[in-house]
């Protein structure tokens, strides 16, 4: 074999694999788009359908319109998405307070802060929602969004900073201190120089807190009772009873949650490796 | 990229003089004196993270000891009775503690294990890999990692139906004796994969092996483009076989890398929750609790018995710090922490 055609192969045998991985990570993700547009005969049956043969919007018009147990999918979505804006809302001021202080300061427990936001951020979530509970009951916010998007706001916080002081860091300090020299108030100068060049990693930081009080799961289970005030991920439950699962229901409601979060995905993957293993990939 | 664009605005050149390397701002009349502005800028974060995860850390560990229910639940509370270790001694003595903690560790291994194994494969195949096909790739693992938790779980509990699922669809189409020689059995029509623990706990493996291997390849992938390739040359040069390559090269350099990955991995799936709940259907089978699934039950079936659950938590948690120790140093040394 001549050493080009030998290339050729181990070439067309490397696009294979990235095909098969490709189809392994995609096919869940087409597979419950599919289902939900198919017909109950075509989802209900021990033969394998590729693609729905008859599409129709059955399913999805009728999560969009009934809902499930007894509310619109639109009260559930406005729900996650009142959670979601408000932790991000709150979370990126305070984030961004936080960062510029890492970032721009020297003082003293500056280091003891930025242990402790990493420690903070080891600490499962599932342990601290028992005295959690209680305390949210105690300030009469059990059963209140507004108590689902404080605590989103304590669980996204640490990760937020750890993110944003990179972005902090990477703007040129010799730009405020012009500002400075140039008459500029501290506010003004930090609204009219830092604030605009730190804005895209902002969005960045603020798209990854959206996405992780989005999916959130167990604290919306815990700290809401009414029905009507759940979020998107724990509604999904409610299309299984005891017998049985709507199936072409949840693939259906199960896409429209997952949707806005695959957008954002796109936008900010990058970032996001870069915070998570920060330091520990040079470039 | 942020750094980019603030060259492209001309950040690169700055226009103060003489004032280039002082560390502060000069100090103007009417603000806040210069050294109380990172505490000023700092308190509101902190007091949030003060008030929502340490405080509730100490409670955690102050409930462990307590008697705490349904009397302390409820308006007007009475003082919980103090308990010492009886909650610990308890939690030990169960049955339920002893699998429960074998179905996290085993699970954390065998997923952490599969997942840094097949993300590293994937991520040497997307170097490999031409721009274009590359890209691709990327895109169709991206649709896996973005996927909510819970809807992962419902779209693979579908996958593992038993009557319409794919996967017994697919297992049918084996031949026969090799599915016999195999598995045993060449009849997989309803087979029911979410009853059983250990099958529970196989559909949960595929499920976040499926969800995290994508992290795990993009961060090896931006490990091995910061490996200068003038090292692959001289292993070249020097007659050096892939795999030989891979050992001397690609895995020392990529080790710090490694380690965080493998340290994150173990954190999240030492905790899985959410995941679990869906394919083990809420609280009740109990053969195929985890730790952190315990902990939540006991804590809010009733009767709530929220000073054992803290006792859980407790442990769990324990467990993860000392995990995360490694972690912390890891960044501590690498990081500009100092």
């Amino acid at each position: 074999m001549n050493p080009r055609t030998a290339k050729q192969l181990k070439t067309s045998g490397l696009n294979a694999a990235g095909v098969i991985v490709f189809l392994f990570a995609v096919f869940p993700v087409y597979w419950m788009v599919s289902t939900a547009f198919k017909p109950n005969d075509e989802i209900f049956t021990t033969r394998f359908i590729p693609f729905p043969l008859s599409p129709t919007m059955d399913h999805v018009s009728r999560v969009l319109t009934k809902g499930v147990a007894g509310h619109s999918i639109w009260q559930y979505l406005m729900n996650s998405a009142i959670v979601a804006v408000g932790t991000v809302v709150i979370g990126s001021i305070l984030a961004l307070l936080a960062a510029t202080a890492v970032a721009r300061f020297r003082f003293r427990f500056r280091t003891s802060f930025l242990i402790l936001l990493l420690i903070v951020q080891m600490v499962p979530g599932e342990a601290l929602l028992i005295p959690l509970f209680l305390m949210v009951r105690r300030l009469g916010l059990y059963d209140q969004i507004l108590g689902l998007v404080i605590v989103n706001v304590g669980f996204t916080l640490p990760f937020a900073i750890w993110m944003l002081r990179t972005f902090v860091a990477a703007v040129p300090k010799e730009l405020e201190e012009a500002a400075a020299i140039d008459g500029a108030s501290r506010f003004i100068t930090f609204w009219k120089v830092l604030f605009p060049l730190v804005a895209p990693g902002l969005v960045a930081t603020s798209i990854f807190s959206f996405i992780t009080a989005w999916n959130e799961f167990v604290f919306a289970l815990t700290l809401i009772n009414d029905q009507g005030k759940y979020t998107m991920p724990v509604a999904l439950e409610f299309f299984t009873s005891q017998r049985s699962t709507d199936w072409g229901g949840i693939m259906a409601a199960s896409t429209l949650m997952t949707i806005p979060v695959i957008a954002f995905f796109l936008l900010v993957q990058r970032r996001m490796v870069s915070g998570l293993v920060a330091g520990a990939v040079k470039g | 990229m942020a750094q980019t664009s603030t060259v492209a605005r001309g950040g690169g050149h700055s226009s103060a003089p003489a004032r280039r390397r002082s560390h502060r701002p000069p100090r103007r009349s009417g603000g806040l004196p210069a050294w109380v502005v990172p505490y000023a800028l700092l308190l509101p974060g902190l007091l949030v993270i003060a008030i929502l995860l340490l405080y509730p850390l100490y409670q955690m560990v102050d409930m462990s000891f307590h008697k705490v229910g349904l009397r302390q639940i409820r308006p007007n509370p009475q003082p919980a009775e103090f308990l010492g270790l009886d909650n610990y001694t308890q939690v030990f003595q169960s049955d339920l503690f002893w699998s429960s903690l074998r179905n996290t560790v085993v699970f954390a291994a065998v997923t952490v294990g599969l997942t840094l194994l097949s993300g590293t494969l994937v991520g040497l195949l997307l170097h490999k890999l031409g721009k274009k096909m590359s890209t691709f790739v990327i895109v169709g693992i991206m649709a896996a990692w973005a996927t909510p938790p819970t809807a992962t779980a419902i779209v693979w509990k579908w996958l593992f139906d038993p009557d319409a699922g794919v996967v017994n669809w697919l297992l049918n189409l084996l031949p026969d004796w090799l599915s016999s020689l195999v598995f045993g059995r060449a009849d997989w029509s309803g087979q029911p994969w979410l009853n059983d623990p250990s099958t529970i706990y196989l559909v949960l493996i595929v499920a976040v092996v499926w969800a995290s291997f994508p992290f795990i390849a993009v961060s090896v992938l931006a490990g091995l483009k910061s490996i200068p390739s003038e090292l692959y040359e001289a292993a070249r040069v020097d007659g050096s076989t892939p795999l030989m390559t891979f050992r001397r090269i690609t895995f020392p350099l990529l080790k710090p890398v490694f380690s965080v990955l493998l340290v994150l991995s173990l954190i999240w799936d030492f905790k899985v929750f959410t995941q679990l709940y869906v394919l083990a259907g809420g609280t009740t089978n109990r053969d195929a609790f985890n730790l952190s699934l315990w902990a939540y039950t006991e804590a809010f079936s009733a009767p709530p018995k929220m000073g054992f659950g803290a006792a859980i938590a407790v442990i769990l948690t324990v467990i993860m710090l000392l995990i995360t120790a490694v972690y912390v140093r890891q960044i501590v040394r690498t990081e500009d922490v100092r």
